[in-house]
């Protein structure tokens, strides 16, 4: 990836990180942590992965996303909106009464959101059948499903990791956001995934490990997934949850609490220097 | 005349499924190792690139159909009613329901006249579970000319819908070149009297019929609705019966909490309140036998019907 690409990806990612700390400030809860650790993800897939267009959001050749661990929908939120499948302003309305955006993804009535999800291990096999679907018709879309490493403590998932390897998913690209913290604790106390590289193997994927915060290991780990052939690949991305908001990171009080005044503006003022000395960095 | 078959209604569906797919190449048939019972495998034989085995997952089977429908897909998903309703309520609820999206989960093996299988599969909680649901379609065809209609009406709407099917065979009665018509969500009055209303679903119309026949000829007048749409409910004819003949019994193959008893009782106290009388498995769970003779120890027969009407009109 040359420097140009990465300076703009690593400001996109900036500007999707302020804008789910705007979201899940002005809504007074939420979850950010899981949001800010996949923040790097979301940006590589809407702005340089997946081939779609903002405004033609049900167009039948897309590729297609669907955010398994859907709590973390204010990243994928702020996404959309950066790359204008609706306005900014929407953001600061996430989780009020008659909202676009719900505490959830909503398909029927967030443009650009392909599924609805939000109960852990449902949107990986929602994913499948998107991923099948484009098989029987012979299509050359792409199906992207995030998952979060907690997530994978659901059965579903391995029975959909099943059926991808089963049925030869190769347009099926599994991410897992492996930022080792879930509500109740590291998710190495609480379930118990690893190891989850031997596992997804196991199951038939190809399995690329890599930093879920660098753009060049991304790039990488996409590219690989498509150019597999005759079975899925699973990303396993190794991030920070709460990545670059201090007080955040590594800390599982993040997981599903908003920041208050102080906080906020805290977060917001490390973000813009952030994003000023990207712009800086020639 | 229409020929009389003696077919059980996933016999039916088996035959229904493939042949609305013959005219929509959107339709998807998914199953979860039990296509030989659920008789989507004469659909396999027949389309097996429109075929998906999903193996024993029934959770996976149900988020797959969402993802197809997404996609444009009309997904028909099978597999035990216990399974599909009981297993995968929440992957029904959250990723069918929820998203509005055009999915048609059929239940086979409802009831107790699984029979053998005993309690484990005998599903009479799936009615009620699916009714809780927004935005869900029930239906449960009563033999096989309804289950042909119910099917392609299943795949014309393009609402989720809960397809309820039996493994025991059972004569038909409906007639379709004499007049039988399903029109999704409405009753269809069955036999016509004023001292009484009969309101049946399922495997349990014939049973009434027979029951509703018999007393004529002992000159009692029941009249009977047969309930194939349980939702939306057909509360017009229901309402209309309670207001004509006073007194209604509601029979079912399904636990008598959550079931069409209970929807017809809703429908009545907030309309018109008469006297109700429900047959159903009375809250408990049942166990291992051929399947016509739990029907009649849980009453789900002729002569219990019999029995239950004439109580009520003596009361």
């Amino acid at each position: 990836m040359n420097s140009a690409d990465k300076k703009s990806l690593k400001k996109l990612a900036c500007q999707v990180r302020l804008g789910i700390i705007d979201a899940v400030y002005s809504a007074k809860s939420g979850h950010p942590g899981g949001s800010l650790s996949a923040a790097d993800i979301y940006t590589y897939l809407y702005f340089k992965e997946m081939n779609i267009d903002p405004s033609n959001p049900k167009d039948e050749n897309r590729d297609r996303f669907v955010l398994s661990k859907g709590h973390t929908c204010p990243g994928l939120y702020s996404a959309l909106s950066l790359r204008g499948y609706f306005p900014r302003e929407e953001l600061t309305k996430l989780r009020k009464v008659d909202a676009m955006l719900q505490g959830h993804p909503d398909m029927k009535g967030t443009p650009g959101v392909d599924m609805s999800s939000g109960s852990l291990g449902q949107g990986i096999s929602a994913a499948c059948g998107m991923a099948m679907a484009g098989k029987l018709d012979s299509k050359s879309y792409r199906v992207y499903t995030l998952l979060g490493d907690g997530e994978c403590e659901e059965g579903q998932v391995w029975e959909a990791c099943m059926f991808a390897a089963h049925h030869n998913l190769d347009n099926l690209c599994v991410i897992v956001d492996c930022n080792g913290l879930q509500i109740d604790g590291p998710v190495e106390e609480v379930g118990g995934i690893e190891p989850l590289d031997k596992k997804l193997e196991a199951f038939g994927f190809e399995v690329v490990k890599i930093n879920g915060h660098c753009f060049d290991e991304i790039e990488a780990a996409f590219d690989k997934a498509r150019s597999t052939s005759g079975k899925p690949t699973a990303i396993i991305a190794n991030t920070t949850k709460g990545r670059h908001v201090s007080y955040m990171e590594n800390q599982v009080g993040w997981h599903g609490s908003a920041p208050n005044e102080e906080q906020y503006n805290i977060a917001i003022k490390e973000l813009n220097d952030m994003l000023a000395k990207i712009e800086e960095d020639e | 005349m229409a020929e009389m078959v003696k077919k059980a209604t996933r016999e039916s569906f088996g035959e229904a499924v493939t042949l609305a797919a013959e005219s929509n190449s959107d339709i998807i048939v998914l199953d979860a190792d039990l296509a030989a019972a659920t008789k989507t495998s004469i659909f396999k034989k027949k389309y097996p690139e429109r075929f998906i085995d999903c193996g024993i997952a029934e959770s996976n089977m149900v988020g797959v159909s969402a993802g197809l429908a997404t996609c444009g897909k009309i997904p028909f998903c099978a597999t035990f009613a216990m399974f599909a309703a009981g297993r995968a309520f929440e992957q029904i609820r959250n990723s069918v329901a929820y998203p509005h999206l055009n999915v048609k989960i059929v239940g086979s093996h409802a009831g107790i006249s699984v029979g053998e299988d005993g309690a484990t599969h005998q599903c009479c909680e799936d009615i009620g579970l699916m009714r809780t649901v927004p935005n869900m379609v029930i239906i449960n065809p009563a033999d096989h000319y309804e289950m042909i209609e119910a099917v392609k009406a299943a795949a014309e709407t393009k609402e989720p819908v809960y397809l309820r099917l039996g493994r025991l065979a059972v004569e038909s009665f409906n007639d379709p070149d004499a007049g039988y018509k399903f029109e999704l969500g409405k009753g269809i009055t069955l036999h016509e009297g004023n001292d009484i209303t009969v309101v049946a679903t399922g495997l349990c119309v014939s049973e009434a019929l027979k029951a509703c026949k018999s007393l004529e000829a002992e000159g009692v007048n029941v009249r009977l609705i047969n309930i194939h749409t349980i939702k939306p409910l057909d509360k017009d004819i229901i309402i209309k019966a309670a207001k004509e003949t006073g007194k209604i019994i509601t029979v079912e193959e399904h636990n008598v909490i959550g079931g069409l008893g209970d929807a017809v009782c809703s429908v009545l106290a907030e309309n018109h309140p008469v006297p109700v009388r429900k047959i159903g498995v009375e809250d408990r769970f049942g166990y291992s036998g051929p399947a016509k003779e739990l029907l009649e120890i849980f009453g789900l027969c002729e002569s219990n019907i019999k029995k239950v009407i004439k109580e009520e009109l003596n009361k």
